[in-house]
C-alpha cells in the first residue's frame, strides 16, 4: 500500500528531528555541556523512523545506548530529551539516565538501556503482558549487530518464538560493534539467517531507505498483531560518526566505505525522492527543515535554561513503595 | 486446624494472590510439572497460561518478568534453586533492580523473584550458595528471606502486592517445619524485623534457616541460666535496622547467625551497622557465626559442620559472655 502524502512528510520531519538533535548534541558534547558518553544514530535515522512510525504510539518500544532516536522516532517531544542529556531535573529521566538511557515512557517506551542485549528478554516480558491481557500492543525491539552476540539474543528470541509473543526485534546492522567489524564476529553474512534458529520470519532491508523499511516492519506488525509471533528484521545501516563521541579511532573502517555509505545518506535520499515524485514541493520541504530547526533549537534553550536537579534528588525513585526510614539500611 | 509447611504455605500465598489478582502469573522452569513442589494443582486451577513453563533460560526468565511488569503484570519468577540466579544476573541487576531509578520514576517493576537454598544433602558448591549477600549489595530490590511458615506465606503475599521487585530466598532446611496459620487472610509486611524470642543477655541475628538455630540454641542455653533473645530480620533489604539495634540496647551483646559465606554477609552488614550505631551499648565484640569462606563440599561429614548449627551459635554466645 502507498503512504500517503501525509505519513511520507512527517517521515521526513521525524528523520530530520534527529539528525538536527544529533548535530546539536554533538555541539553541546563539544562546549562540555553534556555530561558521559553519547552515542549519534547519524546515518541511521531512515531505519528509526521507518520501524517506529510502523507501530502504534500505544505499542512499547525498547532501544539500547544509541537511542536518541528512537524515543523522537516515536513522536516524543525533544525537550525533555534534550534537558536529559544535559542532566536537568526537567530531562525526561528527571536526570537520572542521561544520553544512554533515553526513555520516554509517554510514547511507549520502555527502557532504552546501555547494557548490549539487555532489552531483548524484557521486550518479550512486555509483548508477554500484552498477550495474557488481550491487549492489542506490540513490542518494538532495536538492538545493534554487536547484541545479537549476546546471550540475551538466543533467550530472548527463543523465548518470544515459542510463546508466539507480539515483538519485532529489529537488529540495527550498522556493520560495527565498537570498533570490531561484525563480519569479524558475527558467523553468518546475515544476522536475518539467525532467525532460523528459532523458526520464525528473518527479513533484510536497506535500512537507509525509510519507505522499504516501514515496508517491511509493518508486515512483521500485522504478523505480530495477528498472534503469529515475532520477526527478525536487519536493517542494513551504518553510523556515520565515531562508535562514541570524541573517540577518535577510524582505523578499522576504510574512507571509501564511509564514502559509499554517504552517498546512500537517508536524508538527501528521501528528500529528493519526495521532490522528484511531487510528494513535496521545495518550499515544502523547507519549510519542514525550518520548522524542524526551530524545534531543536528551542529544545536546546529550553535544556539550557533547566535547573540541575538537587543532590538531595539523588536518593528519589529508588524504588517505588519504599519501606519505613531506619537508622541504617 | 492442620499443620501448614513452609513449602506448602509458599504455594497457598501464591495460589491466593492469583485468585485475587489476575495479573499475578508463575514463570519458570517446570513450574507447570511442579517439580519443587509449591504450584501443586496449580495448572488445573489457572491453567498454563498463568502457570507457564520456560526454557531452561533464566536471563530470559528475568528479562521478561522485568517487562511483563513494567507492563502492568505481577509476575512471580520461579528461578528454583537459588545459584541459577547467576545466570539471570546481568537481567536482575541492569534490568530489574535499576529500571524505576534510571527512568526517573516512569516506570514501576512489580516483580517477585523466588529461589529456594539448599543445604546439607549433598548438593555441592554450585548448588548450595546463600546468594542474598550479593543481591543485598545491589540498591533497588527488596530483599526477603523468611524462615517459617507463617511469615513465608505472609510476606510472599505482600511481596506479591508490592510495587518493587522482591527476591525472595526460601529456605530448603525450612521446607518441612510446619506450623497453624490463620485460617482468615493475614499479610506480613515487608522490612519489619521479628523478636522470635524475648531475652535479656545477649541477642542474636538469625538470617533465614538459622533462625530454627538460633531458636534451639536459645533454648539449649535457657538451661544454663542465659536469656537469649532472637531476632529475625526477615527483610534483608531494607533492612529494620532499628528493631536490631533496640535488642542490643537491651542486652548489650550480639551474634549474628548467618548462612551466608562470612564475606560480605549479612551478618557483615548487621555487625557493620550495629558497630557504627550501638557501639555504646556493646559490653563484648559482636560475633558472627557463618559459613566459612570455603566452597559447599559434597561429602556430607564435610559440608556439615560448616553450617551455622545451634551449636555453634550456642557456642559464639557462650564466647560474648565470658
Ligand atoms: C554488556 C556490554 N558489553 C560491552 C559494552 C560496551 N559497548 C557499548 S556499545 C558497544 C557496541 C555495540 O554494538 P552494536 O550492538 O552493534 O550497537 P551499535 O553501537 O553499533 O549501535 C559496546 C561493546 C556494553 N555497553 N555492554
Ligand atoms: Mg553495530
Amino acid at each position: 500500500m502507498a503512504l500517503s502524502p501525509e505519513v511520507l512528510a512527517e517521515m521526513y520531519r521525524r528523520m530530520l528531528r534527529i539528525r538536527l538533535f544529533e548535530e546539536s548534541a554533538q555541539a553541546l558534547k563539544t562546549e562540555g555541556v553534556i555530561p558521559g558518553s553519547i552515542h549519534l544514530s547519524i546515518g541511521q535515522e531512515a531505519e528509526i523512523v521507518g520501524a517506529c512510525m510502523a507501530v502504534e504510539r500505544r505499542d512499547y518500544m525498547l532501544g539500547n545506548h544509541r537511542s536518541h532516536g528512537h524515543p523522537i522516532g516515536k513522536g516524543a517531544a525533544l525537550a525533555p530529551l534534550m534537558a536529559e542529556l544535559l542532566g536537568r531535573r526537567t530531562g525526561v529521566n528527571q536526570g537520572k539516565g542521561g544520553s544512554m538511557h533515553l526513555a520516554d515512557f509517554s510514547v511507549g517506551s520502555l527502557g532504552e538501556s546501555s547494557i548490549v542485549g539487555s532489552g531483548i528478554p524484557v521486550a518479550a516480558g512486555a509483548a508477554l503482558a500484552a498477550q495474557l491481557r488481550g491487549e492489542d500492543r506490540v513490542c518494538l525491539c532495536f538492538f545493534g549487530d554487536g547484541a545479537s552476540n549476546e546471550g540475551m539474543f538466543h533467550e530472548g528470541l527463543n523465548l518470544a518464538a515459542i510463546w508466539h509473543l507480539p515483538v519485532i526485534y529489529l537488529c540495527e546492522n550498522n556493520g560495527y560493534g565498537a570498533t570490531t567489524s561484525a563480519r569479524e564476529v558475527v558467523a553468518v553474512t546475515d544476522i536475518a539467517d539467525r532467525a532460523a534458529g528459532y523458526g520464525i520470519p528473518g527479513e533484510i532491508v536497506d535500512g537507509q531507505d525509510v519507505v522499504a523499511v516501514h515496508e517491511v516492519v509493518t508486515r512483521a506488525v500485522e504478523r505480530a498483531r495477528r498472534g503469529e509471533g515475532p520477526t527478525l528484521v536487519e536493517a542494513k545501516t551504518y553510523r556515520y560518526d565515531n562508535h562514541a563521541f570524541g573517540l577518535h579511532i577510524e582505523n578499522y573502517r576504510t574512507t571509501e566505505e564511509r564514502e559509499q555509505w554517504l552517498r546512500r545518506d537517508p536524508i538527501p535520499l528521501l528528500r529528493d525522492r519526495l521532490v522528484a515524485d511531487g510528494v513535496l514541493s521545495d518550499d515544502a520541504a523547507k519549510t519542514v527543515e525550518d520548522e524542524a530547526r526551530a524545534e531543536v533549537a528551542a529544545a536546546v534553550d529550553f535544556a539550557r535554561t533547566s535547573p540541575f536537579p538537587e543532590p538531595a534528588e539523588a536518593f528519589d525513585h529508588l524504588f517505588t513503595v519504599p519501606l519505613p526510614a531506619r537508622t541504617a539500611g | 486446624m492442620a499443620k501448614t509447611t513452609y513449602l506448602m504455605a509458599i504455594g497457598e500465598a501464591m495460589r491466593e494472590e492469583m485468585e485475587r489478582d489476575p495479573s499475578v502469573f508463575i514463570l519458570g522452569e517446570d513450574v507447570a510439572n511442579n517439580l519443587y513442589g509449591s504450584t501443586s494443582n496449580f495448572v488445573e486451577d489457572f491453567g498454563k497460561e498463568r502457570v507457564r513453563n520456560t526454557p531452561i533460560s533464566e536471563g530470559a526468565i528475568a528479562g521478561a518478568a522485568t517487562g511483563a511488569a513494567m507492563a502492568g503484570m505481577r509476575p512471580i519468577a520461579d528461578f528454583n534453586i537459588a545459584p541459577f540466579m547467576y545466570v539471570a544476573m546481568d537481567q536482575i541487576v541492569s534490568m530489574t533492580a535499576k529500571s524505576t531509578y534510571i527512568y526517573g520514576g516512569q516506570t514501576k517493576v512489580p516483580v517477585v523473584m523466588r529461589a529456594v537454598m539448599l543445604y546439607g544433602n549433598g548438593n555441592a558448591a554450585q548448588h548450595s550458595d546463600r546468594p542474598y549477600p550479593t543481591f543485598m549489595t545491589v540498591p533497588g530490590l527488596k530483599i526477603i528471606a523468611p524462615s517459617s511458615a507463617y511469615d513465608v506465606k505472609g510476606m510472599l503475599k505482600s511481596a506479591i502486592r508490592d510495587d518493587d521487585p522482591v527476591l525472595c530466598f526460601e529456605d530448603g532446611n525450612c521446607w518441612f517445619t510446619a506450623e497453624d496459620l490463620p485460617d482468615e487472610e493475614y499479610l506480613v509486611p515487608l522490612g519489619v524485623a521479628d523478636v522470635k524470642r524475648e531475652g535479656t543477655d545477649v541477642t542474636v541475628v538469625g538470617i533465614a534457616g538459622a533462625v530454627p538455630q538460633a531458636l534451639a540454641a536459645a533454648e539449649l542455653l535457657a538451661e544454663e541460666g542465659v536469656s537469649v533473645e532472637v531476632v529475625d530480620p526477615r527483610t534483608l533489604a531494607p533492612m529494620d535496622t532499628d528493631t536490631i539495634l533496640a535488642s542490643v540496647e537491651k542486652t548489650g551483646r550480639l551474634v549474628v547467625a548467618d548462612p551466608a559465606h562470612e564475606v560480605c554477609s549479612a551478618a557483615s552488614q548487621i555487625a557493620a551497622v550495629v558497630a557504627e550505631h550501638g557501639f555504646w551499648h556493646l559490653q563484648a565484640p559482636i560475633v558472627r557465626v557463618t559459613t566459612p569462606q570455603i566452597h559447599i563440599p559434597f561429602a556430607p561429614p564435610l559440608e556439615a559442620p560448616l553450617f551455622p548449627s545451634s551449636e555453634r551459635i550456642a557456642a559464639a554466645v557462650r564466647s560474648v559472655l565470658e
